[in-house]
């Protein structure tokens, strides 16, 4: 620690060649920042609850509906705690290009319950039990569709005719707009939840059958022997379903939209290996032209060692200090890019596994760049260095 | 002053980039041939040719500063025409799947076959509408169809995927003329026999002729394979009589015509609104799977672009590194051609000539690992349909091109200022330098 400061004074020894260094450090860690974000939105489901929810399906396809018979069934089974139902709608709001932006289901009772993680107003709570045709509709998709408390919105395009009007169009009234409860849980809120009643009776076919189910179990450490119990009791008919934890449930929903670990691991490959190749350089000239230098250190009593550990520790410094810089950028960053992007995308922010990973990154391409040019400063001869041989 | 002119020379570079990126080739072809020109014929342009002989003669001499140049801009350059060229791949898939002479009707509003229904009798009228086209026998050219979605592991995550199956009608084959049995035999209609596309088969297990599928606890069995060149190859297909028995479905989810014409579509659509008991839209083929590729086409694209722009900034910083410390090594040189005559402007020259070739040298690189690398590589993602559609990515000309003129922009933006410090180098220090 002692020698910080000589450390630092040769580092800004070039002030340009330093910054513009920083600077390709600090894009390359914004990226990696930005990536990582991605790549654990894909790969890690970020609610908690998760664990202790089952999400039952069909075990044919997710197209298939489940009886509505199995719900004292499934309530009946030891180990579990709660039952709801679901069921997806497919319509959009005003444009047909709306279709991802936000979605809607039919929710049984207790669902809200079920899920502490929307957040919903009291009130609105208590509005959305009272109207038949009340519905609330998460904070993002609220504000990109412009939809506001007390309006009546019609969805169109859903699969389900309404028997009413015996169109495919569906009116809603806003009671609520929920809030997810953290901020790595945005993602719930592209969603409109309503009425369960409203729906089935709604519907000109499909009446008495869900979706899904979802099933709290009383421990999460039991869920896997609940969730083989509920796939017994349909085992061999023609409506069998499968049970997994929601967080499984939804790790295979993201695998079927691509290998998107092994897409960012590829970019990031590039990305360091250039990177590697640049602070190389720079450390390679900034040695190379302190050759002297190093000498009179060395004269002065300096042994090869400490003039190994001053130029490794130089080379560490600049990646982790342009890396640094980059990754709280990326931080700053995301949840600005996140409401430009009117609730499209969904990064969770950074989190200490990825501030983690980023500085294990830092320190072994700062090793990686300054060992070479580190083992020149080491091995040089006082002699030749000063005469400049 | 100093200020000024760093400004100045900024919005010289975000000019350029922004030329370089609006402007058609055969514009820039026209800057490079009056570039030319001038190197060839006038006084200056001779000075900046022989400095940047120079110049570049003495690269191996750095080779590993130059290698920083060449590879950053291929990193840059071969990440964004490998995203690129997955947004393209996705988006021709979709598009050749469709054509305009095709239409498809579905229920109104519904903006996926998934979520449409066409009643039986719907289809029944739409087959006498005028507009269709007829096959030898005068039967209309139309195919009612089912899309089921069936629970199959995949072969490259082992874990379940969404399989679509498409029910189709006895006149699908010559519907869409493109798609051909390559390899067992078509599926006879009334039997549980399916066919199975090429793309499918190679992302899916189990999918083998010969093989059972179950579906809906049924055992089907697998007699042919089809090729298609198109999304139809991420299915497997089946007759839509037996498919809607199986699920016990009351109706259809979509009809497919092939119309007389495509002016025909007029008509077709004007006597589809003119009947009451019709509530189906019919669009061409071509407009719906055009549709169907956008969002996650631009999506690709936008984060295609993001990820280049950063790493280019990154590589921008790499260039300007290498070329100032270029003009600092060869400052005595400079300093001589300036003391025996070559003006500012063709030693800027020929700095900034070194910098676009290095450039250039990369961007070539990048875009030649990615057409190695990607070209043809096949995945697949989740379509509309809930399913999965395959297809490969494809490093189209215009891509590499696309590719070669950020490489060039990040040369330039990396080498103006290098060159102008080149430039204003003053003679007498510079001479005097060791």
């Amino acid at each position: 620690m002692k020698y910080l400061h000589l450390i630092w004074a040769a580092l800004f020894r070039r002030k340009t060649r330093t910054v513009f260094t920083l600077l390709s450090v600090l894009a390359a860690f914004l990226l990696f920042g930005m990536l990582d974000a991605v790549r654990t939105a894909f790969t890690a489901p970020p609610s908690a609850a998760g664990v202790s929810r089952l999400f039952v399906g069909s075990r044919v396809s997710i197209i298939q509906s489940l009886p509505q018979s199995l719900l004292p069934q499934i309530q009946a089974l030891p180990g579990v705690d709660e039952v709801t139902y679901a069921n997806w709608f497919g319509g959009y709001y005003q444009d047909p290009k709306n279709v991802n932006v936000m979605f809607q289901i039919a929710i049984g009772p207790q669902y809200l319950d079920m899920h502490p993680e929307f957040v919903l107003p009291p009130a609105q709570r208590k509005a959305f039990d009272e109207t038949r045709a009340g519905a609330v509709i998460g904070d993002t998709a609220a504000r990109a569709l412009g939809i506001k408390v007390g309006d009546r919105i019609p969805i169109r395009g859903s699969i389900f005719t309404n028997k009413d009007s015996g169109e495919t169009t569906w009116t809603f009234d806003i009671v609520g707009i929920f809030k997810a409860a953290e901020e790595k849980q945005r993602g719930f809120e592209n969603q409109l939840l309503f009425r369960w009643d409203y729906f089935d009776e709604g519907r000109a076919f499909g009446e008495g059958t869900v979706g899904w189910y979802i099933v709290r179990v009383s421990d999460p450490g039991e869920s896997e022997k609940v969730a083989a119990a509920i796939d017994a009791l349909s085992a061999n008919s023609d409506h069998e379903t499968s049970s997994q934890t929601e967080q499984a449930a939804n790790l295979a929903f993201m695998k079927q939209i691509g290998d998107i670990g092994l897409i960012v691991g590829a970019i990031m490959a590039a990305v360091f290996f250039t990177l590697i190749l640049l602070t190389g350089n720079t450390m390679a000239q900034a040695v190379r032209e302190r050759i002297p230098e190093l000498a009179v250190l060395k004269t002065l009593g300096f042994t090869n060692r400490s003039v190994l550990g001053l130029v490794l520790a130089e080379s560490v410094l600049l990646v982790v200090l342009g890396g640094a810089i980059g990754l709280a950028l990326a931080q700053v960053m995301l949840p600005g890019l996140n409401a430009a992007s009117g609730g499209r995308v969904n990064f969770p922010p950074i989190g200490a596994s990825t501030w983690l990973l980023g500085l294990a990154l830092m320190v072994g391409i700062g090793l990686v760049v300054g060992v070479l040019p580190a083992l020149r400063g080491m091995r040089l001869r006082i002699v030749d260095a000063l005469a400049g041989r | 002053m100093k200020v000024l002119i760093n400004l100045a020379i900024l919005i010289v570079i975000a000019l350029a980039v922004i030329v370089l990126v609006v402007v058609p080739w055969p514009a820039l072809a026209a800057v490079l041939v009056l570039f030319g020109a001038w190197m060839g014929l006038t006084r200056s342009g001779r000075q900046a040719r022989s400095a940047a002989r120079v110049g570049i003669a003495t690269i191996p001499q750095r080779l590993g500063a130059a290698a920083v140049v060449v590879v950053g801009i291929a990193g840059v350059v071969g990440v964004l025409v490998a995203m690129l060229a997955m947004a393209e791949g996705f988006r021709q898939t979709l598009q050749q799947t469709g054509d305009v002479q095709t239409a498809i009707v579905l229920r109104g509003g519904a903006t996926a076959e998934l979520s449409s229904s066409v009643m039986r009798d719907e289809a029944t009228l739409i087959q006498q509408l005028p507009g269709i086209a007829r096959d030898t026998d005068d039967r209309p050219i139309m195919s009612p169809e089912l899309v089921v979605v069936a629970n199959v592991p995949k072969k490259s995550s082992g874990t379940d995927a969404n399989l679509e199956i498409r029910g189709v009608g006895e006149q699908a084959f010559v519907l869409r003329p493109n798609v051909s049995i390559v390899a067992g035999r078509s599926f006879q209609p009334g039997l549980r026999e399916l066919i199975v596309g090429k793309g499918a088969l190679a992302q899916f297990t189990g999918l083998e002729p010969g093989s059972t599928l179950s579906l809906a606890n049924q055992d089907w069995a697998i007699v042919g394979v089809f090729e298609s060149n198109d999304a139809h190859e991420s299915e497997v297909w089946g007759d839509v009589e037996t498919v809607s028995t199986t699920y016990r479905r009351q109706g259809y989810q979509s009809v497919t015509v092939r119309l007389a014409s495509p002016q025909t579509l007029d008509q077709f659509k004007a006597a589809i609104a003119s009947d009451p008991r019709l509530k189906v839209e019919a669009k061409t083929t071509l407009d719906y799977y055009t549709a169907q590729s956008e969002d996650l086409t631009r999506m690709i694209r936008i984060i295609g672009i993001v990820i280049g722009a950063i790493m280019a900034l990154g590589a921008v910083f790499g260039a300007l590194n290498t070329m100032y410390a270029a003009v600092a090594t060869r400052a005595r040189e400079i300093a001589t051609l300036r003391a025996i005559g070559f003006r500012g402007l063709p030693v800027a020259v020929s700095v900034l000539l070194e910098t676009m070739l290095l450039a250039l040298g990369g961007g070539i690189l990048g875009a030649l690992v990615a057409w190695l690398l990607f070209n043809n590589y096949t995945v697949s993602t989740l379509g509309s349909n809930f399913s999965q559609v395959v297809f490969a990515f494809k490093v189209s000309p215009v891509l590499v091109w696309d590719g070669l003129k950020w490489a060039l922009a990040i040369g330039f933006a990396g080498g103006v200022f290098p060159a102008v410090r080149a430039a204003r180098l003053p003679v007498t220090t510079a001479l005097r330098e060791l």
